[in-house]
């Protein structure tokens, strides 16, 4: 066991050798998207590209925040801000497998000398209007991944389909560096002082000072009005989009087109998780009856499966023309910039 | 003969739906081969695994045989014109494929006709296999499917290799993309040497595929259930006086989450022991898969065992990992529980109107409202019945009884509800003068009110946890029925069929003195002026409630019980609604119906009946009562005078519940009655005398029908008179 222990990882480490086990095999290794979302599926480098018929490998770590998680950073084993590793693959390729197999050799376990199973575990989100079918991934009876084939997302059934892999980093590193509580991993080590920084170094104040604001300090009335004022104005940009597909008739068509390519769907995405986010808290803080529960979560999920419907159009209008408007239109291709994940 | 293999690759199946899977698929060939007349001399056997389903018939035929048939053509006046074949014959020549000149004649009924015998070669078994086989494995039921490569086309997960042999032959069958062959694949990771990558086994031929996996790790269905009893006995024995806890369910499910099983024993601290062993039996087998271990005395030990997918665990590393996992769970539940005690469950109950019971029936907190109330009057009622019944600890159960779902050991641990409730109900301080003995009887009520959670389950062991039980389920029920959600066929999403046979078994079982369409009339009339209420569409809601709770007590007496479906149509014909009154009249009749009295009577109730229904059809009119001016011949005289005695009696035995008596008094009847039908002609053309004797048979009809309607027994086909 202490052989195990003594090479283990530092977290970072794990996380840098999974980014480059995939980017080795042709994965873009994101960044971790810079709006508060409750797991990496909910980051548009998943959420929207697993939409349409474009191929993508992307990596990313995702912090995940879950207010109602939070457990005033006393618990060993539960945080409101967990990270994920986040893995798509779309298509999947045939040896999906072992190729996740091979990533834990990479983070140096040997398969040889443990018990790994693949146990049935379904995914859903009804916020997303999403599900997948998949496993949960037991290593020595703890799930470190979970494996799913998407099937549908914001409502859309996906063709082709990407597989999803969700690799819990505090769990997995705690696995390998053998400790019992998350706060005891070892987050960096300086290779010349051998100077230790811990989990709880970096993150405990977070989990504190977040349990306190999401259970007691966020102010419902004003979480309530940033709620409805993100969902106003991504019903807004919704509407305006699917009206530019009516006025189709009118006009230039090429104006239309340019008009649809830049349109701001990534913003009203945006809007869109941070509704989510306020609703997190809502419920955290106890303030979402009963009756407005199911209703608030069908409000959120009409916005995801709306935008998913929008950028399924953008992405097959906009792609038919790229080719061979590409030097005509400069600009239009330039306002996406590096924002935008469009393939 | 040749021995056929069939092996469907595939990523990991989810265990509960393996051995449906693999029985179907054996049925599916079975049944091809049957009627492609291409029946195995051997076996049909199997090889099922996580990442596989085989199918291995032995001896099949290489080919179909060939068939010669006749094959009949146009008539024969048709067929030839002045002795010359016409253009008819030719046709049909053609079409057999034989020579005009060798067409037979043969004659028929009609007339005569042209026929021909014509010879049909059988196809190869090879042939039609690969034509069949990939319907047959599409159309395999699977509970919940996946597409992977294609919309529409759909299996439980992605199928990577096909097995299709007859022999060393390959059978060309192509599926999903992939195109069968002769190659499997061993276990995930020790099918193969440390370094060769390809964990692929050649099978030579089908009678070697067992052998091949063996050698590639990889174990039968049989074999591995074997494997891992014999090694969580030798397990268990380190430990001295120690045995492991039988859970079928669990050995089922770790049977098939591994290809090649061992078992290690782990250990935990024994200070989690102080937890209550529900807590750790549910950590340890719903969430770890772990068999719990227990002393002579049934008392949990710190150790479990943990099944793996994988030869041995020489380093240790496994049982430690496995333990670390467990002290995490274990904690966490600690954790949970003592940051529970932070709120009492009287404090939980106003956060229940943060929890959803349904999205039309409101919070639990308006639930436990409504069910408060019910149980309190369901106890009221089981006192005036003379049982003895603490109504207080049902009103103060009914309070508490949901507010565990607020707790974090619940949320944590779903399949702990009530159980939590009671545990806490147990060490929490209530009112300070409450009785140690009080707040026992309260927690029991609380930890049993789910009971019966199925028809094998024991209903609650209280009186109160019975009543309280009963409230719960009447108030679903009442709720799901009045908005409509009624169960239909195999749409039950909310087991109310289940809850519906638990109030049918709790009322039987503890003879409550209830009956069923006043319970529900009741807990519908709880929801009066509420919100929920307004939502409500159900116009038939007592109809609809009584036809469904006869079928759950017809359900309960047959399929729980055992008694006879025509002895409970006949003891539900009566009345269905007092669950203890028909479980004794079902009984009564069961003990009485193989006498030779009462199979006559029945006919002649039967008898009675068609009489009287005939008449009806006819319009025939039958007197009001009889008169006894009337009655001519001797026989209908001496019935008539039997009638009022024997009533008295049986509605005296009635009424003292002795139902087996009053029916063996019925069952006197029978000479008189014999004698009535041998001696009486009932529709003569007298309209008086005709009236008169319906009459009769109308009063011995309904006098005594009431504790069964005899006519629904099944009798054998012997009349009792001719």
């Amino acid at each position: 066991m202490n052989s195990l222990k003594s090479n283990s990882p530092t977290f970072q480490q794990l996380i840098l050798k999974l980014q480059t086990f995939f980017a080795e095999r042709g994965a873009v290794i994101q960044q971790p998207y810079d709006v508060e979302v409750g797991a990496g599926t909910m980051a548009p480098e998943t959420f929207l590209r697993v939409l349409g018929p474009n191929p993508y490998k992307v990596a990313y770590v995702q912090p995940s925040r879950r207010p109602a998680d939070g457990r005033y950073g006393e618990n060993p084993n539960r945080l409101f801000k967990h990270l994920q590793l986040q893995v798509i693959l779309k298509p999947p390729p045939e040896n999906v497998q072992d190729l996740y197999l091979e990533s834990l050799g990479a983070i140096g376990i040997d398969l040889r000398q443990h018990d790994i199973k693949f146990e049935e575990d379904n995914w859903e989100s009804p916020t997303l209007g999403a599900w997948g079918i998949g496993w949960q991934v037991m290593l020595d009876g703890l799930e470190v991944t979970q494996f799913t084939y998407f099937q549908q997302c914001g409502g859309v059934d996906l063709d082709p389909i990407s597989v999803e892999l969700t690799y819990g980093l505090e769990r997995l590193c705690a696995f390998l560096q053998d400790v019992d509580s998350i706060y005891d991993i070892v987050w960096a080590r300086d290779p010349e002082t051998g100077k230790q920084v811990k989990y709880g170094e970096v993150r405990l104040a977070d989990e504190q000072q977040f349990s306190v604001y999401n259970f007691e300090a966020a102010d419902v009335q004003s979480t309530w009005k940033h709620f409805e004022l993100c969902e106003d104005e991504c019903k807004k940009l919704i509407e305006r989009y699917s009206a530019l597909t009516k006025d189709k008739s009118e006009g230039d068509g090429n104006d239309v087109v340019r008009e649809k390519a830049r349109f701001p769907l990534l913003g009203a995405y945006d809007l869109c998780l941070k509704c989510s986010h306020y609703f997190n808290i809502l419920d955290a803080r106890g303030a979402i009856s009963v009756t407005e529960r199911v209703g608030v979560i069908a409000r959120v999920r009409a916005l995801a499966v709306g935008i998913a419907k929008a950028w399924m159009d953008q992405q097959h209008s906009t792609g038919k023309k790229t080719d061979s408007d590409r030097a005509a239109k400069p600009a239009a291709k330039e306002k996406k910039g590096k924002l935008a994940p469009v393939g | 003969m040749p021995d056929f293999l069939l092996e469907i690759g595939c990523e990991e199946i989810p265990a509960r739906m393996i051995d449906a899977a693999s029985l179907e698929l054996r049925d599916r060939l079975s049944a091809l081969l049957q009627r492609e007349r291409l029946d195995p001399a051997g076996e049909i056997s199997h090889l099922d695994t996580p990442r596989r389903l085989a199918v291995l018939a032995s001896g099949i035929p290489a080919s179909q045989p060939d068939i010669t048939e006749q094959v009949n053509g146009p008539s024969a006046q048709v067929a030839y014109k002045d002795g010359q074949p016409t253009p008819a014959a030719h046709a049909f020549a053609k079409k057999v494929g034989v020579d005009v000149g060798k067409l037979e004649k043969v004659s028929t009924p009609k007339g005569e006709y042209l026929a021909a015998t014509v010879k049909r070669k059988g196809r190869t078994a090879a042939e039609i296999l690969a034509e069949t086989l990939p319907k047959e494995i599409s159309s395999l039921y699977w509970p919940k499917a996946m597409y992977w490569r294609k919309r529409g086309e759909v299996f439980v997960r992605p199928v990577r290799w096909l097995v299709a042999m007859l022999d060393e032959q390959v059978v060309p069958v192509e599926l999903f993309g992939i195109a069968a062959g002769k190659t499997s694949r061993g276990h995930r990771i020790i099918g193969s040497k440390a370094g060769s990558e390809t964990g692929s086994v050649a099978v030579s031929k089908p009678s070697a595929y067992v052998e091949a996996l063996r050698g590639a790790k990889v174990l039968g269905v049989a074999e591995r259930e074997q494997l891992i009893r014999k090694a969580l006995d030798a397990r268990t024995r380190t430990i001295p006086g120690a045995r492991w806890r039988e859970d079928k369910p669990l050995v089922a499910s770790v049977v098939n989450l591994t290809e090649f099983p061992s078992v290690i024993l782990g250990s935990f601290d024994p200070e989690f022991l102080d937890l209550p062993e529900e807590v750790l039996v549910t950590v340890m087998r719903d969430h770890q898969k772990y068999f719990a271990i227990e002393d002579a005395n049934r008392k949990l030990l710190p150790h479990f065992l943990a099944v793996l997918n994988t030869a041995a665990d020489s380093d240790g590393l496994i049982r430690h990992g496995n333990e670390r996992v467990l002290r995490a769970r274990f904690n966490d539940a600690r954790f949970f529980w003592q940051t529970d005690q932070k709120q009492t469950l009287r404090q939980r109950v106003d956060l229940l109107r943060n929890v959803t019971f349904q999205k039309d029936l409101g919070s639990y907190y308006d639930k436990t409202m409504r069910v408060q109330h019910m149980a309190s009057w369901l106890s009221e009622t089981v006192k005036q019945s003379g049982m003895a019944v603490r109504p207080g600890v049902v009103h103060k159960a009914a309070l508490l009884a949901k507010t565990d779902l607020t707790t974090e050991l619940v949320k944590e641990f779903t399949e702990l509800q009530g159980i939590v409730g009671a545990l806490y109900a147990r060490v929490q301080q209530f009112d300070e003068d409450m009785r140690p003995d009080v707040q026992l009887a309260i927690s029991r009520a609380i930890y049993d009110h789910y009971k019966p959670e199925s028809m094998e389950d024991s209903v609650p062991a209280t009186v109160e946890g019975a009543v309280l039980s009963i409230a719960d389920k009447a108030d679903s029920i009442a709720g799901m029925f009045a908005l409509g959600l009624i169960p239909s066929g195999s749409k039950d999403p909310f087991a109310l069929r289940r809850q519906a046979n638990g109030i049918v078994k709790t009322i039987a079982e503890k003879k409550l003195p209830f009956h069923l369409s006043e319970i529900m009339a009741d807990a519908r009339g709880r929801y009066q002026g509420s919100e929920a209420e307004k939502k409500f569409s159900n116009a038939a809601y007592a109809e609809s409630v009584r036809s469904f709770f006869r079928e759950r007590l017809e359900f309960y007496l047959k399929d729980a019980r055992g008694y006879a479906y025509d002895v409970v149509s006949a003891v539900l014909a009566v009345d269905a609604d007092d669950v203890v009154d028909a479980a004794a009249r079902a009984e009564a009749v069961k003990n009485v119906r193989g006498s030779a009295d009462f199979e006559s009577i029945s006919s002649a109730f039967k008898r009675m009946k068609n009489i009287l229904r005939q008449a009806a059809e006819k319009t025939k009119i039958v007197s009001l009562r009889v008169d006894p001016a009337c009655l001519q011949e001797e026989s209908e005289k001496k019935l008539a005078a039997l009638i009022p005695q024997t009533v008295a009696t049986v509605d005296k035995l009635r009424a003292a519940h002795d139902y087996e008596a009053a029916l063996r008094e019925i069952a006197s009847l029978r000479p008189a009655i014999d004698k009535f039908f041998d001696q009486v002609m009932v529709m003569v053309d007298d309209d008086n005398l005709r009236a008169n004797r319906l009459a009769l048979l109308q009063t011995v009809v309904k006098e005594f029908s009431t504790i069964a309607d005899f006519s629904e027994i099944v009798t054998e086909g012997k009349e009792s008179t001719k």
